[in-house]
């Protein structure tokens, strides 16, 4: 066990390293001239030649990789070309609105999905599961900014129950800051929810035909205990991985909502940062992301033991 | 005595006097008109038993796939929109006419004006072009990339680590981060975009692919035709790239409809197709200012990428429920 999770913890350090690498080397891989690209049309050879040395692309790559690694495992991002200021202090600034989104879309979309799931698998056929397995397939389809422009159209402009845009600190009261939120995460949660419902359904079928399912039902135990204890209990894992891999989805999905939204998060950052062609700024904020995604589906493949006693390392 | 009437033996069905009183209501009485009797009668059979409709396999393969029928007739009309955009009553899509901006939805502009006095329809049309060659050209090098490289990792053991290492790494990046990270270097073009777009969906490619055949080197007669002294690049291709058809070409219908939306994103932050093209993406960046007035420029690009985005999903679970009925359970 012990020495399982150690491999586990010690094999996302080459996964980071090739995030770290890729990264890196966009800028000189790239087609053409990065720093005229990133100065822009109007920029004089002076700005190109400054771009340039504060990116390092006139010293050897080995050489700046090297320096670039051993600052950043130093918890120095760089500093942004456009602000000047250290990129660390701007994911700082920008970074509760973003984690605050994610969590609410991510209860939201858990506490939405898998009863959802659960009941299409029950009512398996019927017109639920049709219902169900139909949102499904809508969820994959609306782009997010579609759903966040309906969304904002018809409950903020036309009813007027939600705020239409903007950010409220949680500091300010936790009601003011969930109302600005609900929208936006109903947006992101969209494919999110079809992506768990789908997938709790699938394993859910799969449990409910186990032999020890009808010893549960012949012991006279009620359909709700059946369904959400003794099913759910033995389809959490691939729900769970399901969960983990999804954060993808929302991470690329926030970076639209935020700018729907008008969130002051890192979402918007990035966006702003790649009008500002900030490249040091993106190559923090893509490592960042990046970095958050392969930490939790580490703990999540480390949740497994608890979730399900029977997986052993 | 109650007999059963001639009608019933003329169907080949046989029926048990209990069978046809269960059925109550359908026995009447009716004459007989030979020996005057009154007898019950069933009615006709065919009411019971529907003869067997001879159904054509064309006919067949809808009724039991009706999500590639639906799916694929949307996918249809959009590619003739594509094709025949500039004979469906459409203008100049990048003619601007300033005296005429952002006009409502009306018979003369159907789908109204955007702020520079453009034609929203027309656009709309035109929009179709570049989202389908997006996305047919992304699902296209990316299977095309991505089965190289899962054939490769997948028979060679020595390239097997180091590429899915690199795999993994490209694939703990968000694919629209990674995305945007390309395009904030390049400067935006259609062909920049489907770059991008392919390296992001590349990983996925080949992590399916690898699986495919790691799965299908254990086959008996993968060893049959390695005994029988057949080459690795026989094998690969007369046996194992068969067989990675099926699920790679669901895969293909997936990445085109992700593809779709990456591009509408990238174009609708700024760093996708260049703002002269009329894109779905670029409509709904033009009209992102104006949103809360003149919904109308959003809404008509939003809902031409949703139907599209959802034909090819339907297409794609059509398939896959056709292909493989097994992996249709799991998922």
């Amino acid at each position: 066990m012990g020495g399982y999770v150690g491999r586990r913890i010690l094999s996302t350090i080459p996964v980071m390293a090739v995030v770290a690498l890729f990264v890196f080397s966009l800028l000189y891989i790239a087609p053409g001239d990065p720093a005229a690209i990133i100065a822009g049309d109007q920029a004089t050879p002076a700005d190109i030649e400054r771009i340039r040395a504060s990116l390092g692309l006139d010293r050897p790559f080995l050489v700046q990789f090297g320096e670039w690694a051993w600052r950043i495992l130093h918890g120095d991002l760089g500093t942004s070309i456009f602000t000047n200021l250290p990129v660390l202090d701007l994911i700082k600034q920008r970074i509760e609105p973003t984690v605050s989104l994610m969590l609410v879309t991510l209860v939201l979309a858990i506490t939405i999905a898998v009863p959802l799931g659960v009941v299409a698998a029950w009512k398996a056929g019927s017109i639920i599961d049709r219902l169900v397995m139909l949102f499904a397939v809508f969820g994959f389809s609306v782009p997010v900014f579609v759903i966040s422009y309906l969304l904002a159209y018809v409950f903020a402009l036309q009813l007027d129950w939600l705020p239409v845009q903007g950010y409220t600190p949680i500091s300010q009261g936790f009601w003011p800051w969930l109302q600005n939120l609900i929208l936006p995460s109903i947006a992101l949660g969209a494919v999110y929810i079809a992506l768990i419902a789908r997938m709790t359904r699938a394993t859910m079928l799969e449990v409910l035909a186990q032999d020890y399912i009808k010893t549960a039902r012949a012991k006279g135990i009620g359909q709700g205990g059946i369904l959400f204890v003794h099913a759910l209990k033995n389809a959490a894992v691939p729900i769970v991985t399901v969960i983990g891999l999804g954060i993808a989805v929302l991470i690329g999905g926030a970076v639209v909502t935020e700018s729907v939204f008008v969130i002051p998060g890192l979402g918007r950052l990035t966006v702003d940062s790649i009008l500002r062609r900030d490249y040091p700024v993106i190559q923090g904020l893509v490592l960042l992301f990046s970095f958050a995604y392969v930490i939790v589906n580490l703990g999540i493949d480390l949740l497994y033991t608890l979730i399900d006693p029977r997986i052993r390392y | 005595m109650i007999e059963v009437s001639s009608q019933v033996l003329k169907n080949e069905f046989r029926i048990s006097y209990e069978d046809v009183t269960t059925e109550g209501k359908r026995l009447s009485a009716v004459s007989d008109m030979s020996t005057g009797q009154t007898v019950a009668a069933a009615p006709e059979l065919g009411d019971l038993f529907p003869p067997a409709k001879k159904r054509s396999a064309v006919w067949g393969f809808c009724v039991r796939h009706p999500t590639i029928v639906i799916g694929g007739g949307l996918l249809v009309l959009m590619l003739l929109i594509a094709i025949f955009a500039p004979y469906l009553g459409t203008v100049d899509p990048t003619a601007l006419a300033p005296a005429k901006r952002t006009r409502e939805p009306s018979a003369i502009y159907w789908f109204g004006t955007d702020m520079l006095g453009r034609d929203i329809y027309s656009r709309v049309l035109y929009g179709t072009r570049v989202s389908l060659v997006v996305g047919f050209s992304v699902a296209f090098l990316a299977s095309v990339i991505g089965l190289a490289l899962g054939l490769v990792a997948g028979f060679l053991r020595w390239a097997d680590g180091f590429l899915m290492r690199i795999m993994d790494g490209l694939m703990s990046i968000p694919p629209i981060l990674l995305a945007i990270a390309l395009m904030a270097l390049t400067r935006g073009s259609v062909g920049n975009v489907i770059t991008a777009i392919t390296i992001a969906e590349v990983p996925r490619v080949s992590r399916l692919v690898r699986g495919v055949v790691l799965s299908l080197r254990e086959q008996p007669y993968i060893d049959g035709a390695v005994a029988a002294g057949t080459r690795v690049p026989m094998i690969i291709l007369k046996h194992i790239l068969p067989n990675t058809l099926a699920p790679l070409s669901v895969q293909a219908t997936y990445i085109c409809a992700s593809a779709m939306i990456t591009e509408a994103i990238l174009s609708f932050l700024g760093v996708g197709t260049p703002p002269i093209i009329p894109s779905w993406g670029n409509i709904m960046a033009e009209g992102r200012a104006l949103w809360q007035v003149k919904f109308y420029i959003v809404l008509f690009p939003a809902i031409f990428l949703s139907l599209t985005v959802l034909a090819i999903n339907l297409l794609g679970d059509g398939l896959r429920d056709a292909l493989d009925p097994r992996m249709a359970k799991k998922i």
